[in-house]
């Protein structure tokens, strides 16, 4: 049972791994493998209708664990994943809706989210200016409103465990769509790959999660380092326990990550 | 003809599914009973509209079945009493019948037919000859699977509450009712699919 071979020559190059079954049965579209990470695999699908896109993220068996334990891992991560995203949605934090799961086959078919990570939009912001970035009113909007999504998500009692600015979308809304010229910026930040994510409250790991975020951010736009304070500034009116959360972040960049001097 | 054959993307092409929305039903009582004796003539996957928002959600709950059957893990005796309990955001079976399946006072229904060639080779059921069968057995109006249709028989209330979407302000708080549709539908179709898990 082949994929519709429309176009062969794409297909050839992006199918190098064998596709999981679900992805074998026809469908409108042919399955686009769109990244790969260390557990698993992300491909571009539609999701009953043509019209209706979606992404499945795999995780494919791994040939050197013990099979009944690679079984119990993938299923377990695949659970927990989706039942993040779910607490997530029905909490009203913006991430991407979950269609189907299988936890057997390892794949959790997720809703397709538009517009590009907030990585690539700052950087093609950024261009090659190094001056007026302090006073970039829009981008230190941007970063208002990531540090309210990031603040939502702490608020219900999620911590992602590897926010960067590759994890969080940028959703342009219908309206800025046609008049993009406006404001390059404008959209929603949607929270993507909870893969790592779990349920805490603890001013530890909210702390930990906002280090990761502005060292990932201090890395990848090294010039825009002077907004990040927005972000944290946003963040810091959207839950009592906020406050707390930022003072803790003091303790956490003095230290680093890691709490115990193990491992 | 009101009945509609569906294409449904990830399911194997020998699978076909087929359905038709039926309003002011009159004879609902006479159609559980045939569920309830396990008359094989009758083996639709019978659902209560008033449950359903969308064309979406009982696409997924058909979806999910069939790929159940596929994989064969049905958790029920066939793929249609599964389509019913896919509907449900819990694992219990009788509640899912009770709440999702056909009851005596049904008013509005859908009715949905999944075919595939059988282990000995015996071919299918056509479209005309459900339909035929359909027309003659339910007395009601029947209707395409639309949106619109749907969401005529469908008690917001019996929905908020069987998915659990009850005091949830931000879902209160949207003004716009097409929008707050759609986002019960998304809450919806994430309780189906992880179901009990």
């Amino acid at each position: 049972m082949a994929t519709p071979s429309a176009e062969p020559a794409a297909a050839q190059t992006h199918h190098q791994f064998p596709l999981p079954k679900i992805l074998e049965y026809p469908a409108s579209t042919p399955p686009t493998l769109i990244t790969q990470g260390a557990e698993g695999r992300l491909y571009r699908s539609t999701y009953l209708v043509p019209d209706l896109p979606c992404a499945l993220k795999y995780r494919p068996p791994k040939p050197w664990r013990h099979p009944t334990l690679d079984q119990r891992l993938t299923k377990h991560r695949i659970l927990s994943e989706a039942r993040i995203l779910a607490k997530c949605r029905r909490d009203g934090v913006r991430v991407p809706a979950i269609y189907a799961v299988d936890e057997t086959a390892g794949w959790l078919m997720l809703e397709w989210i538009h517009g590009g990570p907030i990585r690539a939009r700052i950087n093609e912001r950024l261009g090659k200016r190094t001056e007026g970035i302090a006073e970039d009113a829009e981008l230190k909007d941007l970063m208002r409103r990531m540090g309210a999504a990031v603040g939502k998500m702490h608020q219900v009692g999620v911590v992602h465990g590897d926010l960067t600015t590759s994890n969080l979308m940028l959703n342009p809304s219908p309206a800025s769509a046609d008049s993009d010229s406006k404001n390059f910026l404008d959209g929603e930040v949607v929270i993507i790959d909870l893969g790592l994510a779990s349920g805490s409250t603890s001013e530890e790991d909210r702390a930990v999660d906002l280090y990761v975020l502005e060292r990932a951010f201090g890395s990848t736009h090294p010039r825009a380092e002077c907004v990040f304070s927005e972000l944290l500034d946003a963040y810091r009116g959207m839950f009592k326990q906020a406050p707390g959360v930022l003072k803790k972040l003091e303790d956490v960049r003095m230290r680093g990550r890691k709490r115990s001097m193990l491992g | 003809m009101s009945l509609e054959t569906i294409t449904l993307d990830h399911l194997p092409s020998s699978h076909e599914v087929h359905a038709v929305l039926f309003r002011d039903v009159k004879n609902a009582p006479f159609l559980h009973q045939q569920l309830l004796a396990r008359n094989s003539d009758f083996e639709y996957g019978l659902v209560d509209a008033s449950v359903v928002v969308s064309r979406l959600q009982l696409l997924s709950a058909v979806f999910k079945a069939t790929l159940t059957a596929v994989n064969g893990a049905l958790k029920t005796p066939n793929v249609h009493s599964e389509i019913v309990i896919a509907l449900n955001s819990s694992s219990n079976i009788a509640d899912s019948y009770r709440r999702f399946g056909i009851s005596p006072s049904t008013k509005d229904l859908i009715a949905v037919k999944v075919t595939f060639p059988a282990e000995d080779g015996t071919e299918p059921l056509t479209s005309e000859q459900i339909w035929e069968h359909l027309k003659a057995n339910v007395e009601g109006e029947a209707l395409a699977i639309t949106d619109d249709n749907i969401s005529a028989a469908t008690d917001l209330a019996k929905v908020r509450k069987y998915y659990k979407l009850n005091g949830l302000k931000w879902l209160d708080d949207i003004k716009d009712e097409k929008l707050k549709l759609k986002e019960v539908e998304t809450l919806v179709i994430g309780g189906m699919a992880l179901r009990g898990v």
